[in-house]
């Protein structure tokens, strides 16, 4: 995974709760074997309309956002399905970065798993960030978000930055206790079937 | 110091502890066609092995035809995929229960009818209805595919600890065939909301849970991922070690397995929750989704609600229930009981077993669905297809009208042939109520088997408290 590096942008604003991973990706998309090329169906059936032409009121067609990096959305962004599709194609649409007041466990770990960082944030913060429409700067090292005019700091499991900030291999990590897991195993009453 | 049914599996199965974080051992594996492939990939990029073939399982549902399975799968998409499937559990030898197995069947069924959903065990499986098997009294959740391939690779994986989450249900239900294990949770999930149990594992406790069937605290646990927690759990008792005794997979010294569990699985008296809520079963009534999350439900006997109600201040959600109603095509005020319908779906992870058919076929028993319906079921596994069969269920549903299907998970989520089309509304015993989850531009409204069923034959929602039961 790729080292995560600060991100600069003007935050694409989706002003809705509990967006759910159906949403994200729909299911027809799931069929696919690979991990790349989600980008161009995310948020499909908001995005385009049923002759597959962008819908002008959905906020990802608004051209003042093309090429933004970052998401601004509300509370419980990721709910429902356990699709790590939905990670798969904000990464490649080109969201680096998913800002909420709170998200959805199974969908909050294949963030990390893809190299986005989702970022919990109060209420009110959340809120101000949908006044604004100027460009904002994530930096994880030093766990801030810049705007114009002030900081927010932001608090993330220290584990989660370590391996973000390096890029790191969980099944690698998780190869290094090989010992404890024999050791495990041998002990266990489930050790078999 | 007491503790917690949760906090005894997870200190069990703790292999290590690393910068905050904990290296879980994972007992049982289950994967399917559609979230595995991927990680099978990784694995190869990779060079790694599975560490465990003989602990996980592997069966196709999620986008198999649920008609005559003797003809070739039309859907080139969906073949490929279990195609794929079948390759890599022969490559890195993995038990398959494929499309033509008698064992086949949606992987939250098939897991506790083979015996694989052990007391006091973990269980994992890239589906977020993976909680369904907390009813045994196993610590079970969904996973994305990143984490199959950590699993498949070790055996293990990467926590933060959950926190605990006490829903004790208490009281007698007016009447358990009517009022179903599938009106509790969607009752419990619109008090919680859909967030309510993020970062935490539910354990359902309290009378009215201690006398449900097995089958139904399934559908209770099944649904703990729609309050937004990672898993549920029911401390297993005399009905789970009976349920499992002689299953396929179940330890060879069982009776001894069933001390140890008697003994110890259990969240010790004095032990505490991070948060408790308790709900009288005598409250309530059976429970209809009108909205586009599963929070958004009430009682059959109400209104569609008007969206400041139902926010309660809550600007956000206030606009969400506007944009529901919007796509419902529903206007507050409407009684539910009004609401018509174009398909009925009986089936899914959630309500699919042998008990859910049964209580459904009373419903309909020596009627017929309405002209204007088109009503399906769709058992959740060959077993509880060919048990159904064994007791005529399939011939009193025929005899309604109704479709009978193969197993898999079908109109649930709609990725095999069987979904809604734009603006057809249905009567599902799904657990999702999502915008386009049944099919794009699909209504849904989810409720139990018995009011499934009654909605059929009436042609709209109806309240089966009024239904004459065979």
């Amino acid at each position: 995974m790729e080292p995560f590096k600060p991100v600069k942008s003007i935050p694409t604003p989706l002003d809705k709760v509990n967006v759910d991973t159906d949403q994200i990706v729909p299911k027809q998309f799931l069929k696919l074997v690979q991990k790349t090329g989600f980008g161009k169906h995310l948020f499909f059936d908001w995005r385009y309309d049923k002759n597959e032409k962008p819908r002008s009121d959905f906020i990802l067609n608004n051209p003042q956002y093309r090429g933004s990096k970052i998401l601004l959305t509300r509370e419980n962004f990721g709910c429902g399905s356990s699709r790590e599709h939905a990670a798969w194609a904000l990464l490649d649409y080109g969201f680096r970065v998913i800002i909420s007041s709170s998200f959805a466990d199974i969908f909050y770990n294949n963030c990390f798993k893809n190299g986005i960082l989702p970022i919990k944030l109060e209420r009110k913060d959340v809120d101000e960030f949908f006044q604004t429409d100027s460009e904002i700067e994530v930096n994880l090292e030093e766990q801030t978000i810049k705007t114009k005019s002030h900081t927010i700091h932001f608090d993330i499991e220290n584990h989660r930055k370590k391996s973000l900030l390096n890029g790191y291999d969980d099944i690698s990590l998780a190869l290094q206790h090989e010992k404890k897991i024999l050791e495990h195993e041998r002990n266990s009453k489930y050790s078999s079937l | 110091m007491p503790k917690t049914l949760f906090e005894k599996i997870w200190d069990s199965h703790l292999v290590n502890k690393q910068d905050e974080r904990s290296l879980l051992y994972i007992d049982r594996h289950l994967i399917h066609e559609v979230t595995s492939p991927q990680a099978f990939d990784g694995l190869r990029t990779n060079e790694r092995k599975v560490r465990r073939p003989d602990l996980t399982i592997a069966t196709m549902d999620h986008n198999v035809p649920t008609t005559n399975r003797s003809l070739p799968i039309v859907d080139e998409m969906s073949a490929t995929q279990m195609q794929v499937l079948e390759k890599n559990c022969k490559d890195f030898g993995i038990q398959l229960f494929d499309l033509h197995s008698p064992n086949q069947g949606i992987v939250h069924v098939i897991g506790p009818e083979l015996g694989l959903t052990l007391p006091g065990s973990t269980i994992v499986c890239g589906d977020s209805h993976t909680s369904t098997h907390g009813a045994f009294g196993a610590l079970a959740f969904g996973i994305g595919t990143s984490d199959v391939e950590h699993v498949l690779a070790t055996q293990c994986l990467w926590m933060d600890k959950l926190k605990t989450f006490e829903i004790r249900v208490e009281g007698k239900r007016k009447n358990p065939h009517t009022i179903t294990a599938k009106d509790i949770i969607l009752y419990i999930i619109r008090k919680i909301g859909t967030g309510g149990g993020v970062g935490s594992v539910i354990e359902y406790r309290g009378e009215t849970i201690t006398e449900l069937t097995i089958e139904q605290r399934m559908t209770i646990c099944n649904m703990s991922i729609e309050g937004g927690a990672r898993a549920g759990l029911v401390a297993p008792d005399e009905k789970t070690f009976q349920y499992l005794q002689g299953r396929r997979f179940v330890p060879n010294n069982y009776d001894q397995c069933v001390d140890d569990w008697r003994e110890n699985l259990k969240s010790d008296p004095g032990a505490s929750f991070d948060k408790t809520i308790t709900i009288k079963a005598e409250e309530i009534a059976p429970q209809v989704s009108w909205g586009t999350n599963p929070a958004m439900t009430t009682d059959v006997t109400d209104i569609v609600p008007f969206p400041s109600d139902y926010a309660r201040g809550n600007p956000d959600e206030e606009k969400a229930a506007e944009r529901s109603l919007e796509y419902m095509a529903l206007k507050s005020g409407t009684p539910i009981t009004g609401i018509t319908l174009d398909r009925v779906f009986i089936g899914s992870c959630t309500n699919s077993r042998l008990e859910d058919l049964i209580e459904a076929s009373r419903v309909v028993k020596g009627k017929k669905v309405s002209s204007k319906v088109r009503a399906l079921v769709v058992p959740g596994s060959q077993l509880v297809k060919r048990q159904a069969e064994k007791l005529g269920l399939d011939v009193i549903f025929k005899d309604a009208n109704f479709e009978w299907r193969e197993s898999g998970c079908s109109m649930c989520l709609g990725m095999n042939p069987d979904i809604l089309a734009p603006g057809e509304r249905c009567a599902s015993t799904s657990n999702r109520n999502f915008e386009g989850r049944q099919g794009f531009g699909g209504r849904t409204h989810l409720m139990s088997p018995v009011m499934a069923a009654a909605a059929a034959i009436a042609g709209h929602i109806v309240d089966v408290r009024e239904v004459d039961l065979n």
